[in-house]
């Protein structure tokens, strides 16, 4: 439906819940929520076409925030679980949020490869360098000095991953960077990722104020990312291999990458004909 | 020395052919008119190593191996003393082997077996492009009576590629087997059979689960590579494609498990197939999906554990882990197919209930069932079709998931169907979906996912129960076609006893166990787990007569029926 002519159906509180968040005041998270349903606001998403699938954690909590068909499963497989549903149910919107735990450590693996697969889904991964639910521990995103964990508390001395760089790398066909200060363009954002066919990555910029109050001054680190995107991997590479993590609010890769979907008009076979092979 | 039943040993090394020409002699005994049970084993080498193919032809269905093999033809004796145990041999069995091969490995000669000696290579050398392995198979023809022409037909049919000269080397190299075997001491032959083509099937365990879960409904399959579980997925990736469905090879278990979830939450009914490592792997996932009460089914391929275990060879050891391998109270289904045909029955049913009650099917099948081929009596058509409850409400009403309904089941809107979305949650939830820590709710919805599966009627499918008398043979699984035979071969000599074979492990059935026990006062278990899971099972369960016996041996060495009916004739 065209937006431009026609009224919306669907303004961006009829993709939220009546549920409150659990959320601490000033949790990043809010804003992607918000973002979230403004984005399938300005696609006009009817809300019963489109499934919110997630794992465990802070983030994690989202889909039940929405109104939309939500999956809330285990700790670190909501890749795998929105992947069957896509392909089993390639007519739904199907979108997959969690946290840098979730996704980058328990569920890394499920991370690379559903980069490799390529199926038409948006991963919206918000990223705020800490475990929040269980109370403060280093993720795989944190520096390695960072000695506020009693877990942890001389440090992880542990490299941080690059969820865009490895997503890239992996295979993922559109990847963006977003800072939850500017939920506008984080919703731009959304709805880019989500139109772009294949295997869309966004990491969002999501400060935990609580157990990282430090990233109360993201809001001055972060810039605008001073170029536009790219179709080649190879460069899209070398920028993000060179940049801070700071460089926000553009899309940096559009692949081209023909999504996985497999065909399942069958070839007009029916059970018993399936049966023939064994009679004797 | 006519009978009605033969069994057959085909070993060598790999690559020696024996799998080929076991699986033509099983083709053939088909088109003869016989039925057949064929299991293979194998070493844990990739190419090479041992291999044997392991044969029974009757007259009349079979559903296990017999106590001894009446023939072992061994193409060479390469590390075949590494199967010596699973190749018993009795005094009046013959051993027919290669003498450039040498003697037979210590265990075999022990046997006191008759043996005759074929030059199998040298006669093979003789025909441009013959092979030893159709020289051996031409020998067992001759020896148990199958005729030529049946065996003509499936060298033109599997040959036909190759060409008249491959298919002309091959019948020279059957013949020269035939003609050599003339003058060998006798072992059973069969009687020729009536052929009546379109009556039977040739199918393994694995290929008729596979059809079982079609039948059924299943349309999408999530898995990960694992012996012996594999040969079902291979079967099922083409069948699936064809009927209109999918099978993706996923990274892994904990993929493959969340995959179908996430198929099956979109209303498509969902399965994967694995076995003992890759089932620990997914218990966290099952657990998933038991509290989101969204349907799966599991299929496990038992091989021997634990750990990596014996990936080859079978064992019914992964008992516990299904019945109480998840953390919580997380009830579901566990279901076990007790024969190949089975297969096909039990998976077609577990899909309906997984479908029906909206929870997880485990079914447990294993190495010895899923890879063993039989030819078997055409299977009758099952009406068991998923149907899964969904809401009826219009739009502006408030739906509730999680509905503490009278059954326990809930209807379950599936995505797609305006106004009715809902988050399913792993969390503890109330009746929306919403996640909750209440006593009440969780109390409730703990019952609620209880209550579906004990008020269900299963009907008469719960058990195979046979026979009658005070003494019964309670088994399970693959275990069930050795009892079933010792149970025939007890009442042949005048006895009577029952054989109840459990085929819905869970939720446990103790008024229709006690009615099938009417009556009995001794009983005795037959499992293949070292420790007795099954057994212990029972015990926890179930009400027992006070005399009972466990027969229970870790795999890969089969239960035989000549064990159960020992344990029987020590009780009389």
């Amino acid at each position: 439906m065209d937006t431009q002519t026609q009224a919306a159906r669907y303004s961006a509180k009829d993709y939220k819940s009546a549920i409150k968040p659990i959320w601490c005041p000033g949790c990043g998270d809010f804003s992607v929520l918000s973002a979230l349903t403004k984005a399938l606001a300005e696609l006009q998403l009817p809300p019963g076409r489109v499934a919110v699938v997630s794992g465990i954690g802070c983030s994690s909590r989202i889909p039940a925030y929405t109104s939309m068909y939500g999956f809330h499963g285990v700790h670190g497989r909501a890749l795998p679980t929105a992947i069957g549903l896509k392909v089993a149910r390639p007519d739904l919107t199907v979108l997959v949020t969690g946290g840098d735990g979730d996704g980058l450590s328990i569920g890394g693996n499920h991370f690379l490869h559903a980069c490799r697969r390529n199926v038409d889904v948006t991963y919206i991964i918000m990223d705020n360098q800490v475990y929040g639910m269980t109370k403060g521990q280093a993720s795989p995103t944190t520096a390695p000095d960072w000695e506020g964990s009693k877990l942890t508390p001389e440090g992880t001395g542990v490299n941080p991953f690059q969820p865009l760089a490895i997503g890239l790398a992996a295979g993922a066909n559109f990847v963006a960077r977003c800072f939850t200060g500017d939920p506008n363009n984080v919703a731009e954002i959304i709805v880019e990722a989500i139109r772009h066919p294949g295997f869309s990555l966004v990491q969002v910029l999501s400060p935990c104020i609580t157990f990282r109050p430090e990233q109360k001054d993201w809001k001055r680190l972060v810039r605008t990312a001073p170029v536009e995107f790219t179709t080649d991997a190879a460069r899209a590479a070398r920028r993000l291999m060179t940049d801070d993590g700071f460089n926000v609010g553009k899309v940096l890769y559009k692949g081209s990458r023909e999504p996985f979907r497999p065909d399942l008009g069958g070839s007009g076979a029916t059970v018993a004909d399936l049966e023939r092979q064994f009679l004797r | 020395m006519t009978a009605q039943t033969v069994s057959i040993a085909l070993a060598g090394s790999g690559g020696a052919g024996v799998i080929t020409a076991g699986a033509m002699l099983l083709e053939a005994a088909s088109r003869a008119g016989w039925y057949a049970y064929m299991t293979r084993s194998s070493g844990p080498q990739i190419r090479g190593g041992e291999a044997a193919a392991m044969m029974r032809l009757s007259t009349e269905p079979v559903a296990s191996h017999d106590d001894c093999f009446h023939l072992l033809v061994a193409i060479d004796w390469n590390n075949v003393g590494r199967f010596a145990a699973e190749l018993p041999l009795s005094a009046g069995s013959l051993v027919v082997s290669d003498p450039e091969e040498g003697e037979a490995p210590s265990q075999i000669g022990a046997s006191g077996a008759r043996s005759v000696a074929l030059p199998m290579k040298e006669l093979a050398k003789s025909i441009p492009g013959g092979r030893p392995n159709m020289v051996a198979l031409g020998a067992i023809a001759a020896l148990i009576g199958l005729p030529e022409a049946p065996l003509l037909e499936v060298l033109q049919k599997v040959l036909k590629r190759k060409g008249e000269e491959a298919i002309q080397a091959s019948l020279d190299a059957l013949r020269a087997g035939m003609a050599a075997a003339k003058d060998y001491p006798a072992v059973p032959r069969l009687p020729a059979a009536e052929t009546r083509p379109g009556t039977r099937w040739s199918i393994t365990g694995n290929e008729a689960a596979g059809l079982g879960a079609i039948r059924g409904g299943v349309r999408f399959v999530a898995a990960y590579p694992i012996t012996p579980a594999t040969d079902m997925l291979e079967w099922m990736a083409p069948a699936l494609a064809k009927v209109g469905g999918t099978l993706v090879q996923a990274e892994d278990e904990l993929a493959s498990i969340n995959q179908i979830i996430g198929a099956s939450y979109g209303g498509v009914p969902s399965l994967t197939a694995t076995s003992g490592p890759g089932l620990s792997l997914m218990t966290e996932s099952i657990g998933l999906a038991i509290a989101s009460e969204t349907p799966i089914v599991v299929m496990n391929v038992m091989r021997g554990g634990p750990s990596t275990g014996i990936p080859t060879k079978s064992e019914q050891s992964d008992l516990n882990i299904a019945l109480y391998g998840m953390h919580g109270d997380a009830p579901h289904l566990v279901l076990a197919p007790n024969s190949v045909t089975d297969c096909l029955f039990t998976t077609q049913w577990a899909v309906h209930l997984a479908e029906a009650l909206q929870t997880v099917a485990i079914v447990l099948s294993d190495q010895a069932m899923g890879q063993a081929r039989a030819v078997i009596p055409r299977p009758a058509e099952v009406a068991f079709l998923a149907k899964r409850e969904k809401p009826q409400l219009a739009a502006e009403q408030n739906y509730q998931r999680y509905a503490v309904t009278a059954s326990g089941v809930s209807p379950m809107a599936i995505p797609g169907m305006h106004g009715l979305q809902y988050t399913a949650d792993g969390l503890e939830h109330n009746e929306t979906g919403t996640p909750s820590s209440h006593v009440a709710d969780h109390t409730a919805q703990l019952d609620k996912r209880l209550r579906k599966l004990t008020a269900y009627n299963y009907g008469d499918h719960w058990a195979d129960v046979e026979g009658e008398g005070e003494t019964a043979i309670i088994t399970w699984g693959s275990s069930t076609g050795p009892a079933r035979e010792a149970l025939r071969r007890y009442e042949a000599g005048g006895k009577r006893a029952r054989l109840v074979s459990i085929r819905l492990l869970s939720p446990v059935q103790p008024e229709k166990f006690a009615r099938a026990l009417e009556g009995v006062i001794r009983a005795l278990v037959v499992e293949q787990s070292h420790s007795g899971q099954f057994y212990r099972y029972l015990r926890a369960h179930y009400d027992l007569p006070r005399d009972v016996k466990a027969l229970h041996r870790p795999g890969p060495l089969p239960v035989r029926p000549g064990d159960v009916l020992g344990e029987l004739a020590s009780w009389s």
